[in-house]
């Protein structure tokens, strides 16, 4: 008896004192993070309903700056996306499985694709700097429409957004290296890999969230003769 | 103690269906943008991207197997996300009704 009062005192990474069970702990971890996600997806949710706005009001411009972001390029990056988050998805369910080397080479698949994701990203931005279509810029011109004030609105938009959810790809590519280093120190089993199954809500996350963007911004009235 | 917390592992399979999925509605959102469909193609825009959504969040993110509480609080969230997205465009959409100046 006293020893099994001594047991239940003793603390693993999977169950800390003031849980009962693991199951308990995991549960507690994972609903943590979704609510934090939901203040995320407010977050986000604001530049949407701003975005929503200004596209009804001034829906002829924004096919127009839409359709001068380069598609073929924002489809790949969509799709490069979508394949780290199935390297995500994949790393947790060696976590699962307590594959340790796994892990680690699913975790690196997913931090390269996030990478280029970001590098596709910084040549886009290069590019429309280069074009005059970054609001700020004194030579700020946008082809086809002499509404420049609205064209400076969607790209606003367009910075702001995109900005914000590379922002949130890059504290993701530092949560990545964490979790990867402390795999590879053995931190985690198939009994306690909590940090890696969170760190995958956090990444298919801003994955969701670019899958609205990409239509949103990129996909506006292609058909419209320009 | 040291039984496994997750009782569900999904198998690889599983896995490359939903992004083999995922990748094709997005070369079918891309091509059927280009295709003149009026209003409708935003509506179809948003269809796929919810469609795609829900693929990420019931697979990838294990909603299929969250305790109903994590279900309800992604459920409150997107609640939330709807009334501020609609009550903003409920203003938006009725200033011109009163004609009123400055509206």
């Amino acid at each position: 008896m006293a020893s099994e009062v001594h047991n239940a005192h003793v603390e693993s990474l999977a169950l800390r004192e003031q849980f009962d069970t693991e199951e308990q702990q995991k549960d507690a971890s994972t609903l943590g993070m979704w609510i934090f996600l939901i203040t995320e997806i407010m977050f986000f949710g604001g530049m949407f309903a701003a975005y929503t706005i200004y596209r009804s009001a001034y829906p002829t411009v924004f096919a127009i700056a839409s359709s001068s972001l380069n598609v073929t390029v924002g489809a790949i990056n969509t799709c490069v996306l979508l394949l780290s988050s199935f390297t995500m998805v994949m790393a947790v369910r060696a976590g699962q499985l307590g594959q340790r080397k796994m892990i680690v080479f699913f975790l690196i698949l997913t931090l390269v694709f996030g990478c280029v994701f970001l590098g596709v990203k910084a040549y886009e931005w290069t590019e429309k700097y280069e074009e005059h279509h970054m609001p700020g810029q004194a030579a700020f011109h946008l082809e086809g429409t002499p509404l420049q004030g609205p064209a400076k609105i969607f790209f606003s938009l367009y910075f702001a957004m995109t900005g914000l959810h590379a922002a949130h790809m890059v504290v993701g590519v530092g949560l990545l290296s964490v979790i990867i280093f402390q795999t590879m120190k053995g931190k985690f089993s198939a009994d306690y890999y909590t940090p890696i199954d969170i760190s995958g809500l956090y990444w298919h996350f801003v994955d969701v969230v670019w899958i609205f963007l990409y239509p949103l911004l990129y996909l506006i009235d292609r058909h419209l003769p320009k | 103690m040291s039984g496994h917390v997750h009782e569900h592992i999904d198998s690889t399979k599983t896995y490359v269906v939903v992004l083999l999925a995922l990748l094709v509605a997005t070369v079918v959102t891309t091509l059927v943008a280009f295709v003149d469909l009026g209003n409708f193609s935003v509506v179809v825009a948003l269809l796929i991207a919810v469609c795609k959504m829900m693929l990420v969040a019931l697979f990838f993110m294990h909603v299929r197997y969250s305790t109903r509480l994590t279900k309800l609080v992604l459920i409150g969230g997107l609640l939330w996300l709807a009334i501020l997205l609609l009550l903003t465009l409920t203003d938006f959409a009725t200033r011109g009704w009163l004609n009123t100046a400055g509206k």
